[in-house]
């Protein structure tokens, strides 16, 4: 067992282990510590990657991970969560024991899929796919089984989280478009921001449901 | 023939050690938060003196209560005192090694509890009913996830022994492996959920509303008590060395090595015990217990960690192969 191998496999790991905190936490302030935490995960195995793969464009991606997605988006939903003034709890459409309970199964469909999938591929690639896949999927997950706009944008930024970790696995994605994803999660952030305000400012809550009464065809 | 003979009597020693210590074990913790909440505390032979003293008292049996009632706490205290006898502590090879097997463990631990149940239930009280219930939901919640934390060792031992398991582990040069600590703290939540520790019930009240197992065995006096008492306090034991042999394997002889080597060998299982009971006091101490109908997420929670664990140990395998 080699030693590259062990730490990636841990840090992905934790990763893993942080999209399942977010979709257990039913606070929203838990579920943005949850976020900061899963996106200095992900700048630690990035930089991990660059260290060992000898990429040092890496580090600029790690670097980008830890700054916007650590620090200033979770500062940024955190203020406005402040200005909102919601610290309560979060409803779910779904109970947390259903929704744990799809997580794994998603876990170990894409952990198949991808093994399957990419037989003959070095194992660090592999390795990342399957649990980015993972990650993508219970983001996605997230966003389906929230009905606060908020935890809705926080699962949007873990699938990214989980796209940044696949592109580091698979050789070859060039830095331009990694700075260009991060830059347009930031430009998703600003746009979530001034819909959330607006749907507060028109229904008097964050909560998603509100917008099923202007439905044109009930 | 020499072979055979010391391990017929490391593993008398074994069961001989085990219950010895199972009062020291139990009180230590207590000890430990009495300190913390600067308090005296009872001196670590009460848990002895409290036996002794139940043993000599009169056993008083409901007039309602059937022949299962007193049957009960003897075949709880054989069950766990076998179960105990299984798992390794000091040494490996002894003369139940071969039979040592996780899921037998788990079996007679769950026969156990069958008949605690059925003793609760026994008398007709309402409180022992509410218990027997509430110790069926919890471990109805945290059998599962043992089981996945016992087929995650065997997977990457290629044994449900217990004995094999923990020689594949000293064999194993040190590595970072995330799913052994998503097991690991899958497997403490289960230990604390069975042993009725803090955060799932707390063994040192008896509010009507909180308690679960001491709400079943309210109607035992005397001896029978002082079996259900060492029964639980033989289980304790069970986990930490459950837990030991499996996460922390260091220090485990082998049971040819001759008795000198026993002698360390159990030294470093105290040792371990003695930091297993030091911790648990420390964290029953840091937090508060939660409500019943919160426990089944904690439970759930040991479920899914060690669910994760076994996907990730397969991936590792699927991966590196």
């Amino acid at each position: 067992m080699n030693h590259a191998y062990d730490v990636s496999h841990f840090l992905a790991g934790l990763m893993l282990l942080a999209s399942f905190a977010l979709l257990y936490q039913d606070r929203l302030l838990a579920v943005l510590r949850s976020f900061a935490l899963q996106a200095i995960i992900l700048a630690l195995a990035v930089a991990w990657e660059a260290w060992v793969q000898d990429r040092p464009h890496l580090f600029i991606t790690a670097g980008l991970a830890l700054g916007l997605k650590g620090l200033v988006i979770p500062m940024a939903l955190h203020r406005m969560i402040a200005r909102l003034g919601i610290h309560r709890d979060v409803e779910q459409v779904v109970g947390v024991g259903i929704t744990m309970l799809i997580g794994l199964g998603l876990t170990a469909l894409s952990l198949l899929l991808i093994l399957k999938a990419t037989s003959g591929a070095p194992s660090l690639a592999r390795e990342g796919l399957a649990i980015a896949l993972a990650i993508i999927l219970l983001g996605l997950l997230m966003m389906i089984t929230r009905r606060n706009a908020f935890t809705q944008i926080i699962g949007f930024m873990s699938i990214e989280n989980g796209l940044i970790l696949a592109a580091t696995g698979a050789r070859g994605m060039p830095l331009v478009v990694e700075i260009s994803v991060a830059f347009s999660v930031l430009i998703a952030l600003f746009v979530f921001a001034v819909f959330v305000f607006r749907i507060r400012e028109r229904f008097d809550t964050v909560d998603v449901e509100a917008l099923e009464s202007v439905r044109g065809d009930q | 023939m020499l072979d055979s003979l010391l391990s017929f009597f490391g593993q008398g020693v074994q069961m001989g050690l085990v219950l010895l210590i199972a009062p020291a074990a139990t009180g230590l913790p207590r000890l430990v938060k009495a300190r913390l909440m600067r308090r005296q505390g009872p001196p670590l032979l009460q848990g002895y003196r409290d036996l002794m003293k139940l043993v000599r008292k009169e056993a008083i049996v409901a007039e309602s209560a059937s022949w299962l009632f007193r049957v009960a706490p003897y075949l709880i205290f054989a069950l766990t005192w076998v179960a105990a006898a299984l798992v390794p502590t000091f040494a490996t090879g002894l003369l139940f090694s071969s039979t040592g097997d996780v899921i037998v463990i788990i079996a007679l631990l769950g026969s156990a509890r069958f008949f605690l149940a059925l003793a609760g239930m026994d008398v007709g009280t309402s409180f022992g009913g509410i218990g027997s219930s509430r110790e069926m939901m919890i471990s109805t919640l945290a059998e599962p996830a043992m089981l996945l934390v016992v087929l995650n060792m065997a997977l990457a031992a290629g044994t449900t022994r217990l004995p094999e398991v923990a020689d594949f582990f000293v064999s194993q040069p040190l590595a970072i492996r995330v799913s052994l600590a998503l097991a690991l703290l899958s497997l403490v939540i289960v230990a604390l959920a069975e042993n009725a520790r803090i955060p799932v019930d707390n063994p040192a009240t008896h509010l009507e509303l909180t308690m679960v197992h001491e709400a079943m065995v309210l109607e035992y006096s005397g001896r029978h008590l002082a079996m259900i008492e060492a029964a639980s306090q033989l289980k304790l034991v069970l986990y930490a060395s459950l837990i030991a042999s499996l996460f922390l394997p260091f220090g485990i002889v082998r049971v040819e090595a001759g008795v000198v080597a026993w002698l360390g060998g159990a030294a470093i299982y105290l040792g371990k015990i003695a930091g297993a009971a030091i911790l648990l006091g420390i964290w029953e101490v840091s937090i508060a217990k939660m409500r019943v109908f919160r426990v089944s997420e904690f439970l759930g929670g040991a479920f899914i960690f060690a669910f994760l664990a076994i996907l990730l140990s397969f991936l590792t395998q699927e991966v590196l192969r």
